[in-house]
C-alpha cells in the first residue's frame, strides 16, 4: 500500500506525469498563441529545452530580503502542486481518494498562491513585492467565486467533498456540466482558474509591461526552473481538476480515454482562447468582476443545486 | 557539457541592453519577434528581466554616464552569459566615435562575445549571428 502511494505520488500520475505532460501543454499554448498572432511558434521539445537549460545555469541569491525563504519558495510551490496532482489524479483515474477531498485540494490551491506571495517578498526587489502584493490582491478577488463554484459539485453528490463520491455521483446521473447550476458554476470555475494561474486577462501579477516578471524578477537558474515548471504542470491540475468535478471524469478503458483527452483538450484550448483574445485589466476591474458579477451568479449556482436544478 | 550546450543552444533568452543607442537598432530588434521573422522559432524568447537571461544584446555607444550600469547589468546576469554587440556603435563607435562621451574602449566594459554589422543592422543578419552563435554552442 505505501509503495503504490509512493508510485502515485512520484511517478503517475503524480511528478513525472504532471511534469511531462505540463510541458507538452506549455508547447500547446506557446503554439496556439503564435498561431493566434500568425508566427509559427517554437518546436514541440522548446519546454523541456528550457528547463534543462535553466538547471545548469547559475543561481543567484538576494542580498537585501531573506535568501532561505527566496530558496524555499519555489520547492514550497513544487511540493504542493505535485500533491493536488496526486490527489486529484488518483480520483480522476483509479477512483480512490488519497487521503485528500475537495476542502485539501482547494487549501492547497490557496497555499500556492502563498508561496508566490512568500517568494515574491523575500526577494528585496520593488517589482517584487509589488508582484507579491497583486497576487494578494488576485487571490482575495478569485477565492470566493472559486470556493463557492467548488460548492456545487459537493452539494449535487449529497454534501460529501469526497472526490471519489462527486465522480460516482456523476457517473450515475450523467455530467454535472449538463445541468444548470452545474454549467454556471464551470464558466465562473473557469474564469476563477484564469486568475489562478495568473493568465491573461489576470496576469496582474506578473505583468511584463509594467513590473516586468512581478515575483520572479530575481529568480535564476533552477529556481527560475522551478517556477516556470509549476507554471506548467498547473496547466494539467488545473484542467484535470474542472474535469472531475463538472466534466464526468477520464475512464482509462476503451473509448474513456479518448472522450478524456478530447475533454482536456477542449478546457485547455478554451484557457488558451481566453488567454489570446482578452488584454490585462486593472486590478479593481479585476475584484469588481468577481465580487460584483461572478460570486453573485456562483451563489446562485450553488441555491440551484441546493434546489436539485 | 555537450548535451548542455546543446540545451542551451535551443533556448536562447535575450535580454536588450540599451547602452546610449540611436534607437535604431532596437527597433530592428522588436522586428525579430513579428510574424515575418518569428525566432521564438528556435526558442529564442525576449525576456524583461536580466536574470533571466542568456544573451545581452548591447546596441549602441556606450557612453561614460552609462559605462557602469552596463557593467552592472553584465555582472547581475547568471552565468553562461553570452554578449551580442548590435549595430556599427558597438564595433567602432560610428559617427560618435569622436565624441567627448564615449567610452575609449567599449571592451573594457563588457565582454563582447559577438558582433553584428550594420547602421542598423537587417533582421537577417542578427538572425545569420545568433545562428552563428548557436554553431559555435553545438561545435
Amino acid at each position: 500500500m505505501k509503495a503504490s502511494i509512493l508510485f502515485d505520488f512520484l511517478v503517475f500520475p503524480g511528478i513525472v506525469f504532471t511534469a511531462g505532460l505540463g510541458l507538452i501543454a506549455g508547447w500547446l499554448d506557446r503554439k496556439v498563441s503564435a498561431r493566434f498572432q500568425y508566427r509559427v511558434g517554437p518546436p514541440l521539445f522548446q519546454n523541456f529545452n528550457d528547463f534543462f537549460k535553466l538547471l545548469g545555469k547559475e543561481a543567484m541569491l538576494v542580498k537585501e530580503g531573506v535568501p532561505w525563504l527566496f530558496v524555499a519558495a519555489p520547492l514550497a510551490g513544487f511540493a504542493v502542486i505535485s500533491l493536488v496532482a496526486t490527489f486529484v489524479g488518483t480520483a480522476l483515474f483509479f477512483g480512490r481518494d488519497t487521503g485528500g477531498d475537495l476542502i485539501v485540494v482547494m487549501y492547497l490551491l490557496m497555499l500556492y498562491s502563498v508561496t508566490i506571495v512568500l517568494g515574491g517578498a523575500a526577494a528585496g526587489n520593488v517589482y517584487a513585492g509589488l508582484g507579491a502584493g497583486r497576487e494578494v490582491k488576485l487571490l482575495l478577488a478569485d477565492e470566493l467565486p472559486f470556493i463557492l463554484a467548488c460548492l456545487v459539485p459537493i452539494v449535487h453528490a449529497g454534501y460529501r467533498p469526497q472526490l471519489a463520491d462527486i465522480l460516482a455521483r456523476q457517473a450515475e446521473h450523467g455530467m454535472l456540466v449538463g445541468s444548470v447550476s452545474g454549467a454556471a458554476a464551470f464558466v465562473v470555475a473557469l474564469l476563477a482558474v484564469q486568475a489562478k494561474m495568473a493568465l491573461p486577462p489576470f496576469h496582474i501579477p506578473e505583468a511584463e509591461t509594467e513590473i516586468v516578471a512581478g515575483p520572479f524578477i530575481e529568480y535564476s537558474g533552477p529556481l527560475l526552473a522551478f517556477w516556470k515548471l509549476n507554471q506548467f504542470m498547473m496547466f494539467v491540475v488545473f484542467p484535470f481538476l474542472l474535469i472531475l468535478l463538472f466534466w464526468g471524469g477520464f475512464q482509462l478503458t476503451g473509448p474513456g480515454v479518448v472522450w478524456g483527452v478530447l475533454k482536456y483538450l477542449l478546457i485547455l484550448v478554451l484557457m488558451i482562447i481566453i488567454k489570446n483574445t482578452n488584454p490585462r485589466v486593472r486590478t479593481d476591474t479585476a475584484i469588481a468582476f468577481f465580487w460584483k458579477y461572478l460570486s453573485p451568479l456562483a451563489l446562485a449556482a450553488v441555491v440551484l443545486a441546493v434546489l436539485g436544478v | 557539457m555537450g548535451w548542455y550546450n546543446k540545451r542551451l543552444a535551443k533556448s536562447l533568452w535575450v535580454f536588450h541592453v540599451s547602452a546610449s543607442p540611436c534607437n535604431n537598432c532596437d527597433i530592428e530588434i522588436l522586428d525579430l519577434l513579428t510574424p515575418r521573422y518569428d525566432v521564438e522559432r528556435f526558442g529564442i524568447k525576449l525576456v524583461g528581466s536580466v536574470r533571466h537571461a542568456d544573451v545581452l544584446l548591447v546596441t549602441g555607444v556606450i557612453n561614460e554616464k552609462v559605462a557602469p550600469r552596463v557593467r552592472r547589468v553584465y555582472e547581475q546576469a547568471p552565468k553562461p552569459v553570452f554578449v551580442v554587440g548590435v549595430g556599427t556603435c558597438p564595433i567602432s563607435g560610428c559617427c560618435f566615435k569622436e565624441s567627448y562621451n564615449t567610452v575609449p574602449r567599449r571592451e573594457d566594459v563588457i565582454p563582447f562575445d559577438l558582433y553584428v554589422t550594420g547602421c542598423p543592422p537587417k533582421p537577417e543578419a542578427m538572425i545569420d549571428a545568433i545562428v552563428k552563435l548557436v554553431g559555435v554552442l553545438n561545435a
